[in-house]
């Protein structure tokens, strides 16, 4: 794909001056905040639902709260990685860009061990209660989203080495992902002050 | 090379034309593909219908078993909502919005084909379940715990969840397309305050079905899991609730009615005016109409659920929201009729479907708010009053309105008329028919008769009304093939009808037809609502509209760019469908199915959009 296929694509006419991939990808996040608040919902619905089994004492507070803690963090360094780019310096965007993929690996490697943990010392399965059905799906789906999310900034790390977001070219790419992501780790706090904090 | 080249295939053989139908980006051709496949869904639909009101004639009849009588109600209604009258709406969306706004294309023109493919073989898919082993029997809303591999093992009812998540990926693919298109791509002048209703519906429309589809998403999901991982979300046994179930289907299941009547509401906003030759009432009001409409949608869907038991205020507090959403409706009938009044009205076939969509939406409105009423809603919940309802709202609404779509813009999509009196014929008999069929079923509720049951006991009071609602049935389906003998012939031998046939006022008028791939030799300028009225009434904008693009459009054609056709939709597309298709078969076709996703993902991003 040619820098100025991309270029030829930013002169269309727009009725906002919004980019239309930005536009769509606000209308896409709109439909994802129904289907994670669905989600939420019937967490918050069977929260106490244990049928006498483990329930939200399982929860690893201090685990959650460092990995919460680093995901909130890539927020900022998906910032400074857009910021470096649009300064036209390709080692620190790329630099922030690894970071945020890094930190998100952090992320997902502690679901992973939360997940192991629960099932093998904790004995909470999703047929074992709808707590843990409903914090299995809730909790996996968001896992996706973010291991999505770390592919898509894989995808765009590489292609800063195929001619793409050189300076003085458009950052539509990145600022998409940027988007996903930031979106990705706001339900996250939602998902942590709800389901783990009260 | 991951890349379609620009050369367009040649459409002189049959592989050729072939080929281009099955990477073509253009939102007109995919508005035929939608068109076809949909009404092809209908009939089929009509079809499942049909053997049930034989079933249904006499009492104790034997035409169907008990359990495909299930089958039957279960794919009419799945059919009817999800493959034919969404992706019949979805084909006006396509061929009109573009057009209407004067762009050339929708803003994501390979998602649109996108859309379409997902649609068409999630369509297969669930179609499929009738020669593999039964076909989904829970009814179209499947209710917990029906739908519970305790009381149904088979595979059925993974068709009908597997093949509504990939239909909600296609409609919401396509909704994200056409609100970025209406939002963004709408030409010089054109404000939203301009835009034509029909658009106004669209956009309203396509809002919906992202906001809403997630819910069922999101229910389909916990089915799933309580279905293959054995969780129990809708099961009482291990704590659940099959009441959860019913909030998340009709949190998406209302606003989807909205979703099936709103754009035949923007149809005959538009089929109006035109044989009036009068602008809409109210354009306004109409189009605030629209959005609160869809906006008290979201808070109504427990009325679907009035006997289920959650007490007097919230019972109380939904039907005071139903009420309430008569009042948007009914101004736009009161529009509509104010519309017409003092019109220079001509009675084509067309116009004669917007009137019979108004009149007959207005009934089904009226036993809406009848069963918005708890204490009524309480007698006649599970009877053949509420199916009366429902067909009067959308097919005495939806389909008499897209019919009438049909009839208007067959001439845009062709260059040829329809015959309009073969087209009167159609609405007369389909008219007829369609009240003999659901008028009687009002009585039938009243009096008792439960729907969803495959037959009745001879005394009951039911006999005759059931033979007129059979006859008035097969009348419908004799004016269907009485349309279609007219469509398929006029689309050779049609009388030409010219550009603009019907002297309409939005901006498809002012363009040949067929359009061009093009659509717009010039990018229009609009400086009001009837930006083509103004033109040939001698006043308005004299800018690009005004310029005949039929005689300059040869000259122009090497400098428009039209993005390339592109097979990396329909590869993706099937990729989808063959991953559920693992799920039920044998998971081998979800590895194939992964692998034919990622390599047209790569394909995809690699491809020079053009």
């Amino acid at each position: 794909m040619t820098a100025e296929a991309h270029a030829h694509h930013e002169e269309h006419h727009s009725s906002t001056g919004l980019d239309n991939r930005k536009l769509g990808m606000w209308a896409f996040l709109g439909s994802e905040t129904m289907f994670f608040g669905s989600l939420i919902l019937v967490m918050l619905i069977n929260k106490h639902n244990t049928l006498g089994g483990p329930g939200q004492e399982v929860l690893d507070l201090v685990l959650t709260s460092f990995t919460t803690f680093v995901l909130l963090t890539s927020s900022l360094a998906m910032v400074l990685s857009l910021a470096a780019f649009r300064n036209g310096s390709l080692l620190w965007g790329r630099i922030w860009l690894g970071m945020v993929m890094l930190m998100g690996l952090i992320f997902l490697g502690g679901q992973v061990y939360e997940f192991t943990e629960f099932v093998t010392h904790k004995h909470l399965t999703p047929s074992t209660n709808l707590f843990g059905a409903s914090f299995y799906t809730l909790v996996g789906f968001h896992g996706a989203h973010v291991g999505i999310g770390v592919l898509w900034l894989g995808t765009v790390l590489a292609y800063s080495w195929r001619g793409r977001f050189q300076p003085g070219m458009d950052m539509w790419g990145i600022e998409l992902v940027g988007l996903y992501w930031h979106f990705v780790d706001l339900v996250w706090v939602a998902i942590f002050t709800l389901i783990y904090l009260i | 090379m991951a890349t379609v080249t620009a050369t367009a295939p040649d459409t002189r053989t049959f592989a050729g034309t072939a080929w281009s139908w099955i990477t073509t980006v253009d939102h007109k051709r995919i508005a035929v593909l939608y068109l076809v496949t949909s009404l092809a869904f209908f009939m089929l639909g009509g079809l499942e219908a049909l053997l049930m009101r034989l079933q249904l004639a006499t009492p104790e009849a034997d035409v169907v078993s008990a359990e495909r009588f299930t089958e039957l109600f279960t794919m009419h209604g799945t059919t009817m909502v999800f493959l034919a009258l969404m992706p019949l709406s979805a084909a006006f969306f396509n061929l009109l919005v573009p057009l209407m706004i004067g762009a050339r294309d929708v803003a994501f023109p390979r998602l649109n084909a996108l859309s379409y493919w997902i649609y068409l073989f999630g369509g297969i898919f669930m179609n499929i379940s009738f020669v593999a082993g039964g076909a989904p029997n829970a009814g179209w809303f499947g209710y917990a715990p029906l739908t519970d591999t305790a009381f149904e093992a088979t595979h059925a009812i993974d068709f009908w969840a597997f093949g509504l998540q990939i239909l909600g990926v296609s409609s919401i693919l396509a909704s994200i397309n056409f609100i970025v298109t209406i939002i963004n791509m709408r030409a010089p002048g054109m404000t939203l305050n301009r835009m034509p209703m029909f658009v106004w519906m669209s956009m309203i429309t396509a809002f919906l079905i992202i906001f809403a589809f997630p819910a069922i998403t999101i229910g389909l999901v916990l089915l799933i899991f309580d279905r293959y991982i054995e969780t129990s979300f809708f099961i009482p046994e291990g704590g659940g609730d099959p009441v959860l179930w019913q909030h998340l289907f009709w949190v998406f299941g209302h606003p989807e009615v909205y979703i099936l009547i709103l754009p035949a509401m923007g149809i005959v906003s538009e089929i109006l005016p035109t044989y009036s030759r009068k602008p809409l009432f109210g354009y306004a009001v109409v189009a605030y109409s629209g959005a609160a409409i869809a906006l008290v949608g979201f808070g109504v869907w427990t009325h679907h659920m009035f006997t289920v038991g959650l007490g007097p205020i919230a019972d109380t507090a939904f039907a005071i929201s139903t009420m309430a959403i008569a009042v948007p409706t009914g101004v736009k009938i009161f529009n509509w009729i104010a519309t017409l009044y003092g019109g220079s009205i001509s009675f084509k076939s067309p116009m004669l479907f917007a009137v019979g969509m108004v009149s007959m939406f207005i009934i089904g409105g009226l036993s809406g708010v009848m069963l918005g009423s708890p204490p009524i809603d309480a007698q006649v919940q599970d009877t053949y009053f509420v199916v009366a309802h429902l067909h009067y709202v959308l097919f005495g609404g939806t389909v008499f309105g897209l019919f009438g779509g049909i009839y208007h813009w067959f001439p845009k999509f062709t260059g040829r008329f329809m015959h309009d009196g073969w087209g009167k014929v159609h609405w007369l008999l389909m008219l007829i028919g369609f009240n003999l069929t659901f008028l009687p079923q009002h009585m039938l509720g009243i009096d008792g008769m439960p729907r969803r049951v495959h037959t009745y006991a001879a005394d009951m009071g039911f006999d005759l009304w059931n033979m007129m609602s059979t006859v008035g049935s097969l009348m419908i389906g004799f004016s269907f093939l009485i349309f279609i003998i007219n469509a398929l012939r006029s689309i050779r031998h049609g009388e030409p009808s010219g550009s603009d046939p019907w002297d309409g006022g939005t901006l498809e008028w002012t363009i040949p037809s067929p359009p061009p791939v093009y659509n717009f030799a010039h990018i229009p300028i609009v400086d009001s609502r009837y930006p083509a009225w103004d033109i040939k009434r001698g006043g308005g904008h004299t800018g690009a509209v005004a310029t005949a693009p039929e005689a300059d459009a040869e000259a122009d054609e090497p400098d428009i760019h039209m993005p390339n056709p592109s097979y990396w939709p329909i590869v993706m597309a099937a990729g989808m469908v063959l991953a559920a298709c693992g799920l039920i078969f044998h998971q081998a076709f979800i590895l194939l199915g992964a692998v034919l996703f990622a390599i047209s993902l790569i394909g995809w991003i690699e491809e020079p959009a053009g």
